[in-house]
């Protein structure tokens, strides 16, 4: 066991090599030309910046991540049942499907000025919980549609010699089936969710909301503090795509390779 | 009462007839195989046995009932080519899937389960994963699961063709021992013609465009059949009884097709 551990970690290396080596190139090339900090701060000082305001970054990275999730939860459960509504009626589902994939196109996030003013002017979080759940919905219903209606044939075939009906070929063959799928879309509306909470915020949200903070000291000059907004904001939609990877996990434990 | 009776079966699919009036009666406790080149319509023929295509003519009875209701009340047990394992499934919990499907109680089907990995000798792997199991093993996994219900009547559509020569005669000699246990009918499409002639009681010999029937042998080599069958003068006899039953069906389909083409 502690040589599987040992081995993940040795897997490691390399990418954390690359970490360390691309933030000492970014430190030396910024001493080395003089470039200036508004175009580009040295990692060094944007350390700084995160450490001096964490607490106050944290709570508004804390705020901004609660959003998003609720998108992100909002968004994905609805698409996942409107993706097993559609597979169980086929016409209905042919018919409203290539407006979804045109939805999927759309810049969904160009509409957040509006839904802003939806909701209090923008100012409390239900904005940004919708135009990240409208933003997460349409990928999550693509995959797990996708997903749940390509069954092989045989399989569905050993159902229908049991005389099977449709909740039981849903429950034991459609569903399992669209699993993958269904995380490949979940893992794009992590992303998805922080951009769509993180870009409502620029167009007006509560003061404590990271979108904003990263607005007012962008505005001010203080590209540092800006900067470290920005990293947070990375850091917490990495640890949203984590989460969900970790799940996919044990949802997929069955399955002969899920790595890689 | 024959376990399958079909009458004057008919199937197109579009404009090409993939099976042609066929006539054919199963009695309880045989092991008839349909053999044939590709094409000939055997794959269908089975499925339309299982309710799984409706004819387009003719009638079908399985078990004394019309087809679909042979179907609904779980008459029958099929084996594909592919093993059709869910890989989310452990091997045990595959068994169990027709088990679950009919509602049995969990107690009652778990001791089921135990009972049929012992028949197909796997005992021991019930915790398995399907994509662990070599082709055999899967395919064993398979039989298991279509029998767990106790059909009457156990359908198999080419169910070794895609394992290597040594697992097939080992799968023949075992699948042989599982009707012997088990007493079913089976229905066993093949292309195999020693296949065919070592398992079977019967052996229905197919012709293609149309799809239809063009000879039925019976193979009367002595039960149980064991390796010494492969080595009986009248098991090569019987070989070469069906390989000419099958290229005669193939000339007349090859007369016909130079009849039918414009000089």
């Amino acid at each position: 066991m502690s040589g599987a551990v040992g081995r993940r970690l040795r897997d490691w290396i390399p990418a954390a090599l690359v970490l360390v080596a691309g933030i000492a190139l970014w430190q030396g090339l910024i001493a080395a030309f003089h470039v200036q900090q508004f175009l580009l701060p040295r990692p060094s000082s944007i350390a700084t910046a995160f450490w001096d305001d964490r607490s106050e970054l944290w709570h508004a990275g804390w705020y901004t991540f609660q959003e998003a999730l609720g998108g992100f939860v909002l968004g994905s459960s609805l698409a996942i049942i409107v993706a097993l509504v559609l597979a169980r009626w086929r016409p209905l589902g042919r018919a409203l499907m290539p407006y979804a994939i045109a939805a999927n196109a759309i810049p969904i996030i160009a509409f957040a000025p509006i839904t802003n003013q939806w909701f209090a002017g923008g100012l409390t979080k239900s904005s940004k919980i919708v135009i990240a759940a409208v933003l997460c919905f349409f990928p999550v219903l693509v995959n797990t549609l996708r997903g749940l209606t390509s069954v092989r044939p045989q399989d569905l075939e050993l159902m229908q010699s049991y005389a099977a009906g449709e909740i039981e070929i849903f429950r034991r063959v459609r569903i399992p089936t669209s699993l993958p799928f269904m995380f490949s879309g979940l893992k794009v509306a992590t992303v998805l969710a922080m951009i769509g909470a993180v870009v409502g915020e620029y167009f007006g949200g509560a003061l404590n909301a990271i979108g904003v903070l990263i607005l007012a000291r962008a505005r001010v000059f203080q590209f540092e503090e800006a900067w470290a907004g920005i990293m947070l904001v990375c850091l917490f939609g990495i640890a949203l795509y984590v989460g969900v990877s970790l799940l996919e996990r044990v949802a997929l434990r069955w399955a002969p390779s899920t790595s890689e | 009462m024959s376990v399958v009776a079909l009458e004057r079966v008919t199937k197109k699919f579009d404009q090409t007839t993939a099976l042609q009036d066929i006539d054919l009666s199963i009695e309880e406790r045989e092991f008839v195989s349909l053999i044939g080149p590709s094409g000939c319509g055997k794959s269908t023929l089975l499925r339309i046995v299982g309710d799984l295509i409706t004819p387009t003519d003719g009638t079908v009875v399985v078990n004394g009932k019309t087809a679909k209701q042979a179907r609904i009340d779980r008459d029958y047990g099929i084996v594909f080519q592919d093993a059709v394992l869910y890989d989310w499934r452990t091997v045990a919990k595959n068994v169990a899937l027709p088990l679950e499907i009919a509602g049995w109680p969990r107690q009652k089907r778990a001791e089921r389960v135990r009972a049929m990995l012992e028949l197909v000798e796997l005992t021991g792997f019930g915790e398995h994963r399907p994509w662990q199991l070599s082709g055999g093993m899967q395919q064993r996994v398979s039989i298991a699961r279509a029998l767990s219900f106790d059909p009457a009547l156990l359908l198999m559509d080419e169910p070794f063709g895609a394992l290597d020569e040594m697992t097939r005669e080992r799968m023949n000699m075992e699948l042989l021992r599982i009707w012997e246990a088990s007493g079913s009918t089976i229905v066993f499409v093949t292309h195999s013609i020693a296949e065919a002639v070592f398992v079977s009681s019967r052996v229905i010999v197919m012709s293609p465009r149309p799809g239809r029937i063009s000879d039925e042998i019976v193979i009367d080599l002595p039960q149980p059949r064991t390796a010494a069958t492969r080595e009986d003068p009248r098991f090569f006899e019987l070989v070469t009884r069906v390989r000419e039953a099958l290229h005669l069906g193939h000339e007349v389909d090859r007369a016909a097709a130079t009849e039918a083409t414009p000089a």
